[in-house]
């Protein structure tokens, strides 16, 4: 696997059963010649990639590249326009993002994604209850506390006045409790302070240790490349690269020169 | 005294739990769809309808007839209203959601008199186990005596807020619901089916609704839709004392009311203006003056979804889309016909006809006030009909009091209204998000319950006359002469609007409507141009109504003023595109002729079995099948059809069919052409900045 792949119009869908074949199983999730698009606007075209058991992928690229709607189509929250999406080697193309949810896909989207005018034990019981029942509820509680921390001292604070750091941990605290198959972790660095972002990839690193795979969509191709086995370079709707390519070589193909990941600048618009 | 007091509070407090119940119910849907749900009272009434006709009319046991009409058909019309419209407008904007009701509100009631019958509905029967509500009296003898109807209030109402109570505890379907508001999406990616919950939200909100209406009924003497209006009124109000938010405060608020009201009554003289005018009055007083001290009102909670993101985003404006050629021959194409038509109207149409048509150009001019206020100043304001009302008072105080011309008359009548509005604005212009369109509910309502009926306003019970407008020799009396007059006050006031939105005002009001805090931060005021548009459309308003009244030859407020016409008119310009001008011209001219229209159509049959009473057979039996009260009917249903498309299209149906039809239009081009991405096409794509 420590080729550097083709562009993505020469790669072949026929990866999957070749990765069967290296004995990993069926992949938790399949993306096979996605296309997805926003009403008339068309973000992806023809992405295709993998998501093994217990493996941490990266998805890095430039603004605009597609990575958050990569993101958003893994987590059934936008429906592909054409192609498969496959979990666990179950076609889930047209299903609702709870099915999603219910299959064990988890979805930390990017920004502020807590629900602000709950408390932040409503949060989590709102997460929690369904899975756990009234019975197991009190000890997921106790969990996601004992994850983060600083949660438990602002149970009945809204989750809307949490710092960006607060908000995000929450959020992953929502998600990991639940053991999800993989959990997609969208530009968790974004404005947020270096101790935090160290703090929250610590934890990445212990649910990766744990089993659960994965999907960490990044700007800041050095947090990527600490924690990925794999890559996966968007640019312009389009995979470029893809597998274990070095830092200069993923630098080389998303700016054309090497050059420092933390300098990006904005090179279009996302949608 | 004391004991006075105690006794008023207790007579208040059914009636409180009534205000409470509709409330709280207004309070779920807001919290769990963004829906501040107006056609609510439409829906209290259907249900208090369906009470009265199986347990009066059909005499059904007491407790079958309450199932059918609180349990069943009260959250059915909950999961209509979210499977057909709502389902398709959740991720909308506040404002497609509040229109999207006030057109259930006005479309609710008519559907109802369709099934039912319109014949009155008099002495609706008691939630209880009696025919007459004073046929159970208890605690016998005592001061605090209740009757039938006011046990059953208290009783259902405590049954309901312990359910509610129960539903809402820790961690149940409350706190889902809660959630879904909102972030559906947030939601699902929890695992729970956010549709499903917001169907349990639309279902239980809408019981509560059905419980109100049925509890409330027995205090009407007979069962009128408008009369839900006023007790919206009152729920609303309790609604902004909790902030359209909390719960147990906005209950606590309606029952206060309600006792608030029964003070009035029993202590106020009941001859005094305070009696007719204070009392009728006080639900809008308060709820007005809630909205002028409550600070909450003046910042918006709408919370984003943070995954808004997902939608796709808004279309385009259709006249971006079309390449200037085109542009050019859409006008060209809109004044031909507009020429033709007019032409048609002064030498074909009969006198019946020209009149339908001429009022249908006058009401226009009111209509263009709507698409000066709401589509360019993006303020929701359902008092456009009593604007309109307050130039026609004027106009008629004018010319009857001191002779003054009409036409100058029908100036001062659009500057008084002006006025009025600017009154007005200063504290509606500040408040956020929905609460506009209540201010301007609760001021629309005051005046037609407390000032439209006094004589220094409207010149009392029988409606002041107003002459035709004459202009040195030319005289404006005769219908073809009026209509010549009203299109030209329609096309320069239309052009005004059209300047309005095109120039800095419209620019400013464009920036504000994206985002107020970028606009501020750019340096414009976001008070100044909402206010030049919101008092520029009381005038526009002001003097529609003082044409109005010229052309009726009297301000009737009855006929041509309410507020109930008001809200049709709103709804209508806002389904048809409420950001052009071309929408209120053909609101208001399908507002008269198609109704007109209909009836020939479905009078026809009869009139033409009287007239051939040779037919028969098949044909007579068809002919004879088909009924002139259809007309009504399927009016509503394109009604009806108008608010899906509008609950899909939010740009407006006018607007969305121009976008649909320009891009045939180039896709025949590029068709004829034949290969590949012409001019046309390519200019599409780059407007629409896809790829695909």
């Amino acid at each position: 696997m420590s080729d550097v792949s083709a562009p993505a119009e020469a790669r072949l869908p026929t990866e999957a059963p070749a990765a069967d074949a290296d004995g990993r199983g069926v992949p938790v999730l399949r993306f096979d010649d996605v296309h997805a698009a926003y009403g008339p606007f068309q973000a992806l075209f023809g992405v295709s990639f993998e998501v093994h058991r217990a493996e941490a992928l990266a998805l890095i690229g430039p603004n605009g590249a597609g990575k958050t709607t990569v993101a958003r189509v893994a987590s059934g929250l936008l429906a592909p326009s054409s192609g498969r999406v496959e979990v666990d080697g179950q076609d889930f193309s047209d299903r609702p993002a709870q099915a999603f949810a219910l299959a064990g896909i988890a979805h930390g989207p990017e920004g502020r994604s807590v629900f602000a005018t709950l408390n932040v034990e409503e949060n989590l019981v709102l997460a929690f209850r369904r899975q756990f029942g009234r019975a197991g509820l009190r000890s997921a509680l106790d969990r996601a506390y004992e994850l983060f921390p600083a949660l438990s001292q602002r149970r009945r604070q809204n989750a809307g006045s949490l710092s960006g750091g607060e908000q995000r941990m929450l959020t992953l605290a929502r998600v990991l409790v639940l053991e999800p198959k993989l959990l997609i972790a969208d530009e968790l660095s974004l404005g947020l302070a270096p101790i935090i972002t160290t703090e929250i990839y610590k934890v990445l690193e212990r649910i990766l240790e744990a089993g659960t795979a994965l999907l960490v969509v990044e700007q800041h191709v050095d947090h990527a490349l600490g924690i990925a086995h794999r890559v996966v370079v968007l640019e312009r709707g389009k995979v470029a690269l893809s597998g274990q390519p070095s830092r200069e070589e993923i630098l080389a193909s998303v700016f054309g020169q090497s050059q420092d990941a933390s300098m990006f600048g904005d090179r279009e618009a996302a949608p | 005294m004391a004991g006075e007091i105690l006794e008023y509070a207790v007579r208040g407090v059914p009636i409180g739990c009534v205000f409470a119940l509709m409330a709280v119910g207004l309070v779920l849907t807001y919290k769990t769809s963004g829906v501040f749900n107006l056609a609510f009272a439409a829906q209290a009434y259907t249900s208090a309808v369906v009470f009265y006709e199986v347990r009066k009319e059909h005499e059904w046991p007491l407790l079958p007839a309450a199932l059918l009409a609180v349990v069943v058909v009260a959250p059915l019309i909950g999961v209509i209203l979210d499977r057909f419209l709502y389902r398709y407008q959740r991720t909308a904007g506040s404002l497609a959601k509040l229109i999207t009701s006030l057109g259930l509100l006005v479309a609710i009631p008519e559907i109802v008199r369709l099934i039912f019958g319109s014949g009155s509905k008099k002495n609706p029967p008691a939630l209880w186990w009696v025919k007459r509500t004073d046929d159970f009296l208890w605690p016998q003898g005592s001061r605090f005596v209740l009757d039938a109807g006011q046990i059953a209030t208290l009783a259902f109402t405590a049954i309901a807020v312990t359910g509610l109570a129960i539903m809402f505890s820790r961690g149940g379907i409350g706190l889902r619901m809660r959630a879904v508001v909102e972030s559906p999406r947030l939601v699902q990616l929890q695992g729970i089916d956010a549709s499903r919950v917001s169907l349990a939200s639309w279902m239980l909100s809408s019981l509560l609704a059905g419980l109100a209406g049925v509890l409330i009924a027995p205090l009407f003497a007979q069962l009128n839709s408008l009369d839900f209006f006023t007790l919206l009124v009152a729920a609303i109000a309790a609604c902004v004392i909790g902030s359209l938010t909390n719960i147990v405060a906005t209950f606590i608020g309606g029952i206060g009311l309600g006792i608030l009201q029964a003070e009035l009554a029993g202590f106020l003289p009941t001859d005094s203006i305070l009696a007719t005018g204070l009392r009728p009055g006080l639900p809008f007083l308060v709820l007005f003056g809630l909205l002028l001290f409550r600070r909450s009102a003046r910042t918006s909670h709408e919370v984003t979804d943070p995954l808004s993101g997902v939608d796709p985003p808004p279309p385009p404006p259709a006249a971006s889309l079309r390449p200037s050629w085109m542009t050019m021959g859409t006008r060209v194409f809109a004044v031909t016909v507009a020429v033709l038509g007019l032409v048609l109207a002064l030498f074909v149409l009969d006198e019946f006809w020209l009149s339908v048509v001429t009022s249908g150009v006058v009401l226009a001019v009111v209509l263009l006030s709507i698409v000066l206020t709401t589509g360019v100043g993006g303020t929701i304001s359902l008092s456009q009909a009593a604007f309109a009302a307050i130039g026609a008072f004027t106009t008629a105080q004018l010319t009857t009091n001191f002779n003054l011309s009409v036409l100058v008359a029908m100036v001062a009548g659009a500057l008084v209204a002006a006025a009025v509005g600017a009154v007005l604005s200063l504290p509606i212009i500040r408040l956020a998000g929905i609460y506009p369109a209540l201010a301007t509910l609760a001021f629309a309502l005051m005046f037609e319950n407390v000032l439209a009926p006094l004589s220094w306003v409207s010149g009392g019970a029988t409606p002041l006359t107003v002459p035709r407008p004459l202009v040195g020799p030319i005289d404006f009396a005769g219908n073809r002469a009026f209509l010549l007059l009203s299109v030209g006050i329609l096309a320069v006031l239309s052009v005004a609007v059209i300047m309005i939105r095109q120039g800095t005002t419209g620019r400013f009001l464009d920036a504000i409507r994206e985002s107020e805090p970028a606009a501020s931060a750019v340096g414009i005021n976001p008070i100044r141009p909402r206010l030049v548009a919101f008092v520029a459309g009381a005038g526009v308003a002001g003097f529609g109504g003082g044409l109005v009244a010229s052309f009726n030859g009297q301000a009737n407020y009855a006929a041509n003023f309410t507020f109930y016409l008001g809200l049709v008119w709103l709804v209508l310009v806002i389904t048809a595109g409420f950001r052009s001008v071309q929408a209120a011209i053909i609101s208001g001219i399908f507002f008269y002729v198609l109704p007109q229209l209909l009836d020939r159509l479905f009078r026809w049959p009869g009139n033409y079995l009287t007239s051939n009473p040779e037919v028969s057979g098949v044909t007579k039996s068809v002919l004879d099948f088909i009924e002139p009260e259809w007309s009504l009917g399927v009016a509503f249903i394109l009604f009806g059809f108008g608010a899906l498309t509008y609950a899909k299209h939010p740009e407006g149906i006018i607007e969305a069919q121009t976008t649909k039809s320009i891009r045939k239009v180039l896709g025949w081009i590029d068709k004829a052409r034949g290969k590949g991405p012409t001019p046309a096409s390519e200019q599409l794509v780059t407007q629409v900045g896809g790829g695909r």
